[in-house]
């Protein structure tokens, strides 16, 4: 066996993109494991846990390669493949006296008119309110899409634009749709009269898809992060929000869409509401409130638009294991938390990774527990990774383990599609799926997409029916499919 | 809200790759972690003072005017007494001084009567025996490599009215064996007293008859003739002779000093760098003292640390060990033979001229290790760590853009990009003289102490 760890210096690389490299790597014919990634503690760990000694005072900011490899020759393979991997990435100057790439968001933007551009921030989030600035200071309309930004650096950088009037959304925000283009996450939807102010990434997409499956488009669809509604951001791009979308003419209806907010700022938002000259609703996710189909609903009603009950397709016949719980494995927080306040109604207390009460919060590890729903999109999981609907292996091995679970009695999932997301998830989710099915778990599959995401919504669904799961495009009824499939136990018939 | 058509993209190239799917335009950054602490970063960075105090920075910087007013000794126009002497770089002792600043400093103390002989000129300075020294830029002045002023050296005297300050530094007095490389042999005393005797008071009255002289014109001028205004002055030295050469015939002098002052003058392709200096001096020191401005307003070195200071900081140094630089060497000398960067010349640079507009002067480039694409690269990469650019100083390559102007510490740090310094390289051990000239960078750990204090300041 011939192992070796090289830590390179001044090579900076996101880590989406090293997933890929790494994969390239891995596939190697001799290649057992490969760690291409940048040296955060994270993927320091997952260094020694190869087994390799990781020299003193190595930093996030260099490049650790880790490889093992059966021979010489392989490696030499290996590491040629990744040189090669790695090169492609490197934008570099072209042809005599080309400028070189930009460095910094400041850079980039030099020179831009801000009417007709603007910024899409995925810097490692304890970097990303520098990048951000920039592109405020350039009067740039902001996503930042990192996660794990300190909420202080949150509210300065909202603080920060609101003195020039720059929208920032984010950070965490997954999810934008600008006249038509979509940043970060976002589906393919028609234009049309719905502006969307969203505190919630999946919540968004899953509203977009709802009402362009019902015919209704959406003018610009604003994700403001998911703590700006919470006490403390309060709300501040949300306001700025709803007044650039009540300026905006092509914009009959605004929707703001929020996990469950703060009571106090969520009041803010409706007086502000109240005033704006362009009617608002509401559809903040909460005990009693109604779910993001029903608000979709609401909406179509409001523009005097047909409704039907969104699509869905059988999957494999059969019941719950007898006496399972609900596990729900997640790559939308939003999704996972309508889905727990709808099951929560039928089933009580739910235990999550983000309980809707502190006291289900389930301990390290995240093991299950009884009924037990995971955002696999939190903060804490993505630390140094890409996010499950970029990379679903994390969820996967999750899957596996339920499959093995004898307590585990009836899966739900999601599934995301649209710009930036896996190019083809169900090919990933199809077979275990239908280990599961075989295993005598039914899985509920919600998958949010639009007809004319990238993906193929009807391959995608196809897919996930042929692997034996029922599929719902509403993530509320896909849910209480879930709960009708819970066999009881023996002892509460 | 419009339908965007670029989109600028930091992070992961999937999302940017999402875009072009959607057929809009990405600028792509080619991003990397920064230097320095996180959290200092993010408070010079949100402090909402920043932007307005680097655009009125950069607007002092932009209105400077540069003008050679006068020519006179430095104990005249400093107050300099017997015993006193200035340097270049951050203040520092005896015992941490570079072999040429200590060969300057012997020199110096030969110059002025002092000493009997260099042995007793380092015993004396080593034992600060009635000797003192300090910064020229504590002065408001620059000196070049090891920059040591004495008070009978004769200066250049240059004043921006529009700011109110007046700025000098010493007659150039060529290359090769010569006091600001530690140089301090017979022939280099010689030469300074005939400069203080007949070149000094020659050029005084062709200023005081022909001037003021307007520095800053030629600059403009020489950087569109191939000069970036550091390392190559020839277009600049020219000019400058050509305005004063009708007042030095005029002058009634005896026919062979003007003959031999004119000689040495364009015969020196670096004479005008002593005027170019003070000049960046002026321009930098009108954009100090601005709280929350980022822009640095000084880089030097002494031989042994390189010092700077930024405009919100006021004049506090940020030091670290100096790099040695990289580049061509004269004669058999070679890299061991070389000191750490030393010299008052990178406000050159702080001033957006030498090495950050390496991309005007392609007659240089080789010279100082390059070829003519790595200069404009050179040059387009400052525009990075820049907060603006200075139109009076158009880059004819580069479609006449303004030089790269106002270096600004966040961006540094940010871009990992450290501002680019063309220099001459002294000799390590005192009395050498100089060895070549190349390329040096500042320590990254300036800027990341900077930062601190910036933040500290917020």
């Amino acid at each position: 066996m011939t192992r070796t760890l090289e830590v390179r210096s001044g090579v900076y690389v996101d880590s989406v993109t090293l997933m890929q490299v790494s994969r390239r790597v891995a596939a190697v014919e001799g290649v057992d494991a490969a760690l291409v990634a940048m040296a955060t503690d994270l993927n320091l760990d997952l260094a020694r846990g190869m087994g390799f000694e990781v020299p003193a005072g190595v930093g996030p900011n260099e490049l650790l390669v880790a490889v093992d490899a059966t021979g010489d020759a392989a490696l030499a393979e290996a590491l040629r493949r990744l040189d090669e991997a790695l090169h492609e990435q490197r934008p570099a100057p072209t042809g005599f006296g080309a400028p070189p790439a930009a460095l910094t968001v400041r850079a980039a933007a030099r020179g831009l008119d801000p009417a007709s551009a603007v910024a899409l921030v995925s810097t490692p989030g304890r970097h990303a309110f520098s990048d951000a600035v920039d592109a405020v200071d350039a009067g740039l309309t902001t996503l930042v899409f990192s996660d794990n930004v300190p909420v202080e650096q949150e509210v300065a950088l909202k603080r920060y634009a609101e003195q020039d009037g720059v929208l920032v959304m984010g950070p965490d925000c997954g999810t934008a749709v600008i006249g038509g283009v979509g940043l970060g996450f976002a589906n393919v939807v028609r234009p049309g009269p719905v502006g969307i102010v969203a505190a919630s990434g999946t919540g968004a997409q899953h509203l977009m898809c709802l009402l362009d499956g019902a015919g209704i488009g959406v003018t610009h669809c604003l994700g403001v992060g998911g703590r700006d509604l919470s006490e403390a951001v309060g709300g501040l791009s949300t306001l700025r929000a709803l007044e650039l979308l009540d300026a905006d003419p092509d914009v009959e209806l605004v929707v703001v869409v929020s996990k469950p907010p703060s009571p106090a700022v969520a009041e803010a938002v409706r007086r502000r509401a109240e005033r704006l000259g362009t009617p608002v609703q509401l559809a903040l996710l909460g005990p009693g409130r109604p779910d993001l189909t029903a608000s979709a609903r609401e909406v179509a009603r409001s523009l005097g638009h047909e409704w039907s009950a969104p699509e869905h397709w059988a999957g494999a016949p059969g019941r719950g294991r007898p006496g399972g719980f609900l596990r729900g494995l997640y790559s939308g927080g939003t999704l996972c938390d309508e889905a727990m306040l709808v099951a929560g109604e039928r089933l009580g207390p739910i235990a999550s990774n983000i309980p809707l009460d502190p006291a289900d919060a389930l301990a390290p590890g995240l093991a299950s527990r009884g009924h037990t729903m995971i955002d696999f999109g939190d903060d804490a999981l993505t630390r140094g990774r890409p996010h499950p609907m970029i990379d679903g292996s994390l969820r996967v091995e999750r899957l596996r383990a339920e499959t093995a679970d004898p307590t585990a009695g009836v899966l739900l999932l999601d599934v995301v599609l649209g710009h930036g997301a896996d190019p083809d998830p169900a090919a990933g989710l199809a077979g275990p799926v239908q280990e599961a099915v075989a295993a005598g778990l039914p899985v509920v599959v919600c998958v949010v997409g639009s007809r004319e995401d990238p993906q193929d919504l009807r391959r995608q669904c196809g897919r996930l029916t042929e692997a034996g799961a029922a599929v719902h495009r509403s993530n509320a009824a896909a849910t209480r499919a879930a709960l009708d499939l819970l066999e009881p136990a023996e002892e509460d018939r | 809200m419009r339908t965007p058509e670029t989109v600028v993209t930091a992070g992961a190239a999937l999302l940017a790759d999402a875009l072009d799917g959607q057929a809009v335009a990405t600028r792509r950054v080619d991003w990397r972690p920064p230097s320095g602490d996180p959290a200092a970063l993010a408070a010079v960075m949100g402090d909402r003072r920043r932007r307005p105090a680097n655009a009125q920075a950069l607007a002092a910087m932009l209105a400077a005017e540069a003008c050679l007013v006068d020519v006179r000794p430095a104990a005249e126009v400093l107050g300099l007494e017997p015993g006193r002497f200035l340097h270049a770089g951050p203040p520092l002792d005896w015992a941490r001084a570079s072999g040429p600043l200590r060969g300057a400093l012997v020199g110096a103390m030969l110059l002025e009567g002092l000493a009997g002989d260099p042995a007793e000129a380092e015993r004396r300075l080593a034992a600060g025996d009635g000797v003192s020294w300090e910064p020229c830029h504590h002065h408001g002045g620059v000196g070049p490599m090891a920059g040591v002023v004495s008070p009978s050296m004769w200066v250049f005297e240059l004043r921006d009215d529009v700011h109110g300050h007046t700025s000098w530094c010493t007659l150039n007095e060529g290359l090769g064996k010569v006091l600001r490389y530690g140089a301090y042999g017979p022939e280099v005393i010689d030469r300074l007293q005939w400069m203080g005797r007949v070149l000094g008071p020659l050029l005084q009255g062709a200023v005081r008859s022909a001037g003021p002289v307007d520095v800053r014109a030629i600059v403009a001028q020489m950087v569109q003739m191939g000069d970036e205004g550091h390392n190559r002055n020839r277009a600049g030295t020219l000019m400058f002779l050509r305005e004063l050469l009708p007042a030095l015939i005029d002058s009634g002098a005896p026919s062979r000093d003007v003959a031999e002052a004119v000689r040495f003058v364009s015969g020196n392709d670096h004479f005008f760098l002593n005027l170019v200096m003070p000049a960046c001096k002026l321009q930098t020191r009108a954009a100090a003292g601005i709280p929350g401005s980022t822009v640095v307003t000084v880089m030097s070195r002494n031989g042994t640390d390189f010092g700077i200071q930024t405009s919100g900081t006021g004049e506090r140094w940020f030091t670290a060990p100096a790099n040695t630089p990289e580049g061509l060497y004269l004669g058999s000398y070679g890299p061991d033979d070389a000191n750490p960067d030393i010299g008052d010349s990178a406000i050159t640079e702080t001033a957006g001229l030498g090495g950050m507009s390496m991309a005007t002067a392609p007659a240089i480039v080789r010279f100082v290790g390059g070829s003519v694409p790595d200069a404009l690269a050179t040059t387009q990469r400052m525009y990075d760590i820049t907060v603006g650019e200075n139109p009076a100083f158009a880059i004819p390559i580069l479609e006449f853009r303004g030089a790269p102007t106002g270096i600004d510490v966040t961006a540094v740090l940010r871009s990992g990009v450290l501002p680019q310094i063309n220099t001459g390289m002294a000799g390590r051990v005192a009395g050498t003289g100089q060895v070549g000239a190349g390329l040096v960078t500042p320590p990254v750990e300036c800027f990341t102490q900077a930062l601190d204090a910036l933040a500290a300041a917020t």
